[in-house]
């Protein structure tokens, strides 16, 4: 059985300069789709990744990355719409690039689709009230 | 038919009073025609939730043991600075101030994060906020420096005071150049990325009221969740625009200047706002109640987005540079689709002013004034019209030779 999940890796300073995405491909026979990435040398190192495969490779590949340390969130809640500072604006709907964000036609309300985002961070800024928090 | 406010105050006491808001009077006189409506309805609702800039707040602090003449000297509220050109105690703080050390846009955009519409919003929500002051000494103020907590309940008075706000009608913004830039209508994408509008369209106060046949000097309104009063016509009110056959404005025409007690208002309808490479302001709700004298107030509040119109401006090149051009006229109803075409191009559109909470202010409005809690004023004195000769005149600049 197939499966595809988006998954928040975080690399500790000592993993950083490993090669470990390229075990996930190569030891465990995983697509992946590089979403972010922010690799800083002797620093924390982030990945959003969009991570696809049969489901016995996946569980040992996720297994493999919490071996070497690297911690795992999933997505849906690393980018969180504080609800009660919203206003509906919609001032973000042009922004997201993935329809995360978008208008409900009959209410005109702004609806968070968390299982689109691809944690891109571009709607942060241009909010207005900021509403929306990244928590990697 | 005609009606008077007295009357309708009458109904609006014993609960009778027939309500309805902007939107749904749309309906009701598609189904029962202009005649009948006026004389069923005796007031129509109307609300709007959009950053305004123009939107202030003056505030009695309370004299100090020993006193200090804050007037004249510098004062910060939560590090954003307060105008001191009044009497000793007397602050006047604006939405758009920032922090004298925010970074602004030497890191282009910048974020502006907190400026006055946060203060005014947390002063609102009843938090502590951190007053600093330095001045001079006088015989009579000796004290210099002063730090200390303050809360909106122990100020003496408190009262916001927006010099323009409810802009009949605006500009819808897109970007003509190649590259993002970050305006006061949001961010616009190049090459036609977006369009950004920014009214309530059909639930907008002025826009139903286009002659300002009942909205005049002393009309109470909601502001910021509580009572609030018309004060004057706003700043760059500017009745004598490109209008319609229904009277509507196809230009940003008339304003107000608001005033109410902030002390009874509620943080969430004024909302401290940040404008990424622009600044800081606050998103204001305000709605106004219009009473249904007559036949032809009705129809005006029947107004639908399909006909109202706005123009279409590019803030790349021709709205920094001044230059009168736009690109074309959209009707909210086209803005609201979702989508525009412009220049053989679908351009996704975007509204800064958030239609669902405008329908929540004429609705709670509409409740306020059907319970009895909310009673109608006559205006004392007329906003000024299209006959009032008013020019919106731009700056001239006259070298200053030494």
């Amino acid at each position: 059985m197939a499966i595809s999940k988006r998954v928040v890796l975080h690399f500790p300073p000592r993993l950083v300069e490993q090669p470990i995405i390229y075990k996930l491909v190569k030891d465990y026979n995983l697509v992946l789709n590089i979403l972010k990435a922010s690799v800083t040398p002797k620093e924390e190192g982030l990945m959003v990744l969009d991570l696809s495969g049969a489901r016995e490779d996946y569980d040992r590949g996720i297994q493999y990355l919490q071996e070497t340390g690297v911690k795992i969130q999933s997505l849906g809640q690393d980018i969180i719409r504080i609800e009660a500072k919203c206003t509906h604006c919609g001032a973000c709907v042009v922004i997201c690039p993935t329809g995360a964000l978008a208008l409900d036609p009959q209410t005109r309300r702004v609806n968070f689709y968390e299982d689109k985002c691809t944690a891109c961070e571009l709607c942060v800024l241009p909010c207005p009230p900021r509403a929306m928090e990244v928590h990697f | 038919m005609a009606k008077t406010i007295a009357e309708i105050n009458e109904k609006i006491r014993k609960g009778q009073a027939v309500v309805v808001t902007a939107e749904e009077v749309i309906d009701l006189v598609e189904k029962k025609g202009v005649t009948r409506t006026a004389q069923e309805v005796d007031v129509v609702t109307t609300g709007t939730f959009s950053p305004m800039c123009s939107s202030s707040a003056y505030f009695n602090l309370g004299h100090s043991k020993p006193r200090i003449k804050v007037g004249g000297g510098r004062a910060y509220l939560n590090d954003v600075p307060a105008y001191t050109g009044l009497a000793a105690m007397d602050i006047y703080l604006g939405a758009a101030a920032i922090p004298d050390d925010d970074p602004r846009n030497r890191v282009h955009p910048g974020p502006f994060n907190y400026g006055g519409g946060h203060v005014i919003e947390e002063l609102v929500a009843g938090k502590d906020v951190r007053l600093v002051v330095s001045t001079y000494g006088t015989d009579c103020y000796p004290r210099k420096k002063l730090e200390t907590w303050i809360n909106l309940k122990d100020l003496n008075e408190a009262v916001l005071f927006n010099i323009r706000n409810a802009y009949q009608n605006y500009n819808v913004g897109v970007n003509l150049s190649n590259r993002t830039i970050y305006t006061y209508m949001g961010v616009l994408k190049p090459n036609l990325g977006n369009a950004n509008y920014c009214s309530a369209g059909q639930l907008s106060p002025l826009l139903n009221d286009p002659y300002y046949k009942t909205i005049g000097m002393g009309t109470r309104i909601f502001l910021g969740g509580g009572i609030g009063y018309v004060a004057w016509h706003g700043t760059q009110h500017n009745p004598d625009v490109l209008r319609s056959d229904n009277g509507v404005p196809r230009r940003g025409a008339g304003t107000l200047a608001v005033i109410g007690d902030l002390k009874q208002m509620q943080p969430r309808w004024l909302v401290g706002v940040s404008m990424v490479g622009y600044g800081c302001t606050i998103t204001v709700g305000l709605g106004v109640p219009i009473p249904i004298l007559t036949e032809e107030i009705l129809r005006y509040t029947a107004v639908r987005d399909e006909e109202i119109f706005a123009p279409i401006v590019d803030y790349a090149e021709a709205y920094p540079q001044r230059s009168p051009d736009i690109l074309r006229e959209v009707s909210y109803g086209e803005l609201k689709s979702g989508r525009i075409l412009l220049q053989g191009k679908e351009v996704p559109t975007a509204s800064l002013s958030s239609y669902p909470k405008a329908v929540e202010i004429a609705n709670l409005l509409k409740e306020w004034i059907m319970k009895g809690d909310f009673l109608l004023t006559e205006a004392v004195a007329p906003l000024p019209g299209v006959e009032a000769g008013i020019t919106f005149k731009p700056l001239k600049e006259r070298p200053i030779e030494e």
